[in-house]
């Protein structure tokens, strides 16, 4: 019924496009040079006034009704519910509906039966108040657009302002996720650091929240504030990190130079969509790669030379994640190294200098920031990397720096601490929240230094 | 004496002291870029200690000649050089020769001033330092300054040598990169339009610096400015679509040329 009335809503628009540039046009006589604004700007504004604010009124109506439609069943119902709480309360709502409009009912009983009805009759009458209202609008803004237009009419700049709004709409929507996002993580970590103090978050050195509740039966509940230091996890980030960056930074760098100032054209058009599909390879296929190749044959090799390696290690996790970066890091250095202007190549090349020369003396040194800030981008993209560790590096959170041992991430705890059944309130799930924001709050602050250095880079030519 | 032949009258005039030998000899240069050819057969002497000025108009091949002297036109992957082009009688497109050494002797200044972007201490020090010239800090210091002072811009930046020589003015730039090539002692330094960014009092002190480096080096010099060639340049050159159209002491070219398309170009009628 109600997508009825949102298609026919949107053809009335659709029309009125084309009604709106017919009669600007008729209104001038066909000299469409006498026009204030271009005849399909007409058309437009007369579609948006036609249409616009009964569609703006049908989305309200769907926003709002449901809540408009519980209260009322609420305050119908007041003496049946009077004894329930807040998750009772949401579940009967639930179940009142699923009888009225279709779905699956927990525990049918009389009261959401009749329920049902009210919930029925209710939303029956709001469809029928909001198909009266739209029309009308859409009548109502049909007829006034329709009088407005004439030749010195500014159809353009009301087209503009919709225009500029709609797209001040769209930017919102993302930015509001984010703060929504951030927001969230906020709270549930407020959370979690009442229960467990935050020093003993930061700085605790042992990690074993799965064994976070020590008594049972009564005491279930009194959690151990001990156990949930980020320390090892943190430890084992790094490590990993660390490791990836040893293998990136300069195969990555060395692929951008050989891209940028060695390659011909003919390799280089090969080459750089062949290394950035390597980017396009999605992190769980590196996962697995890590898991079954890469790790067997680093114990396979560390066995016979003596070597004790752990089957999941922290170095076949940060080897294959180190490749993974490798495209990241050498196709935004290949910007940069690209971006240092030819006439210092050719100066220096002027003054006598080899290609090697030229490049380690002026290009590199001249393109250092971008270059620092593209390494700083991959670090947090590493920091943030989840399947590759997930598969490769295991979940022991040891607190150690050797690399041939199993170690633990942020990530790969965060995914441990919410697959599976859980209950969302406990001290264990509300840890994954606060590794999140502190996640976040690293990557930020590396996404952060880094744009502060390309900004520093930007004013260097200009 | 009347049926002396032309070259008679050249080794007549070199026996008295007044054509300086030849630096640098172009002997039927062509360049192609990809398929299109760029330079027909330029046969073009360069004599030692003098400063020859390239005039032509845009796209006559002038910059292509200059960069084959010292063989920058080898970055460009399209571009092939025919012909022969010595410097002191060695051709300097033999296999045998080391393009670096080749470009510490025959040095370059562009038409945009692009000093590297580090303190201008470093900018000077730059050549000397890839080509091991000096030995210790001291010789590097004394180059450094009399770098600089033979491009007249010692008194202006004696007491900023480690501020970077992007901040200098356009002009002081210029000279910087001119310093910058005078630091490792070329003997030919090539200039393509070396004023063409600059306000005229630095286009001033640039030429009164090419005058100046005259006394030792070999120059040679691209330039738009009909003015400017007359007053830096001994010997002038005029280039057309891709061919040498002639050559001669500058004073003759200006005053009396043979060619109708060098009296045309020189008066302002085309180009
Ligand atoms: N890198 C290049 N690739 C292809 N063609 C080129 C290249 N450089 C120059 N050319 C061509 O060679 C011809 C001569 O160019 P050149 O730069 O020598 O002219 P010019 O006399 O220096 O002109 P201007 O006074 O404008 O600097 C032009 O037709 C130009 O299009
Ligand atoms: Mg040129």
């Amino acid at each position: 019924m109600v997508s009825y009335l949102v298609l026919l809503l949107l053809v009335l628009g659709v029309a009125a496009y084309f009604v709106g540039r017919s009669r600007a046009v008729a209104s001038v006589g066909g000299e469409v040079s006498r026009l204030h604004s271009l005849p399909g700007q007409h058309g437009l504004f007369l579609a948006m006034i036609a249409a616009g604010p009964a569609l703006l009124a049908v989305l309200i109506w769907r926003i709002a009704t449901p809540g408009i439609e519980d209260s009322i069943v609420q305050s119908r119902f007041a003496a049946e519910l009077a004894e329930f709480g807040v998750p009772q309360l949401q579940a009967f709502l639930r179940d009142a509906r699923a009888i009225a409009f279709g779905g699956i009912v927990s525990f049918p009983d009389e009261t959401k039966e009749a329920a049902a009805v009210v919930f029925r009759s209710l939303h029956q009458t709001s469809i029928w108040l909001i198909t009266a209202v739209a029309l009308i609008l859409a009548a109502g803004g049909s007829f006034f657009g329709y009088s407005r237009i004439a030749p010195a009419y500014r159809a353009r700049h009301v087209v503009e302002r919709v225009v500029k709004w709609f797209l001040i709409l769209c930017s919102m929507i993302a930015i509001l996720t984010t703060i929504g996002i951030v927001l969230s993580l906020i709270f549930e970590s407020i959370l979690f650091f009442s229960e467990i103090p935050i020093f003993n978050f930061l700085f605790g050195l042992h990690w074993s929240p799965q064994s976070a509740f020590t008594g049972a039966g009564g005491d279930a509940g009194d959690v151990n504030t001990e156990i949930f230091g980020a320390v090892p996890l943190l430890a084992g980030t790094l490590l990993i990190t660390f490791i990836a960056m040893l293998i990136a930074a300069p195969v990555g760098l060395m692929a951008a130079i050989y891209l940028s100032d060695y390659a011909t054209q003919r390799v280089r058009a090969v080459a750089k969509p062949v290394l950035e599909i390597l980017a396009g390879i999605p992190t769980v296929v590196y996962g697995f790669f890590a898991a079954l190749t890469v790790a067997p044959f680093f114990r396979g090799v560390g066995e016979s030379i003596g070597l004790d390696v752990a089957s999941e290690s922290a170095l076949a996790a940060g080897v294959v994640m180190g490749i993974m970066i490798i495209p990241f890091v050498s196709s935004l250095s290949d910007d940069v190294i690209n971006a240092v202007p030819q006439s210092l190549r050719d100066g220096s090349a002027g003054l006598g200098a080899t290609r090697s020369e030229t490049i380690r003396r002026v290009v590199l040194p001249a393109a250092l920031p971008g270059i620092v800030s593209a390494l700083l981008l991959a670090v947090s993209r590493a920091v943030g990397e989840t399947m590759i560790v997930v598969m490769a590096a295991g979940l022991a959170a040891n607190l150690t720096f050797n690399p041939l041992e199993a170690v633990t991430t942020v990530t790969v705890q965060i995914v441990t601490l919410l697959v599976g059944d859980q209950e969302f309130d406990s001290a264990k799930t509300r840890a994954a929240f606060a590794l999140g924001l502190l996640l976040f709050v690293i990557t930020l602050a590396l996404n952060v230094i880094a744009l502060r250095v390309v900004q520093k880079y930007r004013e260097q030519y200009d | 004496m009347n049926m002396l032949t032309e070259a008679g009258v050249e080794q007549q005039l070199a026996d008295q002291g007044n054509t300086p030998a030849i630096k640098m000899r172009g002997k039927g240069v062509t360049v192609h870029y990809g398929d299109k050819q760029a330079l027909f057969g330029v046969d073009l002497d360069v004599p030692e200690k003098q400063v020859t000025a390239l005039i032509g108009p845009s796209g006559c091949g002038k910059s292509t000649f200059l960069r084959c002297l010292n063989r920058m036109n080898d970055t460009i992957p399209i571009c092939r050089v025919g012909g022969d082009i010595t410097l002191d009688g060695e051709d300097i497109y033999d296999p045998k020769i080391d393009v670096v050494e080749l470009r510490a002797r025959v040095g370059m200044v562009f038409q945009k001033p692009n000093p590297f972007p580090k303190s201008i201490y470093e900018n000077i020090a730059y050549g000397p330092r890839i080509h091991g010239l000096t030995k210790n800090k001291a010789e590097l210091d004394a180059v450094v300054e009399s770098s600089l002072r033979k491009a007249a811009l010692w008194d202006e930046v004696k007491d900023r040598l480690q501020e970077p020589g992007t901040g200098l003015s356009g002009g002081q730039q210029q000279r910087l990169c001119i310093a910058r090539a005078i630091a490792v002692s070329p003997e030919v330094i090539l200039m393509d339009e070396p004023c063409s960014a600059l306000d005229p009092i630095a286009t001033a002190k640039v030429e009164e610096l090419i005058d100046e480096l005259r006394q030792n080096y070999t120059i040679v010099i691209v330039t738009h400015s009909m003015q400017q060639a007359a007053r830096v340049s001994q010997r002038t050159a005029m280039f057309h679509l891709g061919y040498l159209v002639e050559e001669g002491a500058t004073d003759k070219m200006f005053t009396n040329p043979d060619d109708k398309r060098t009296q045309d170009y020189i008066t302002g009628r085309f180009g």
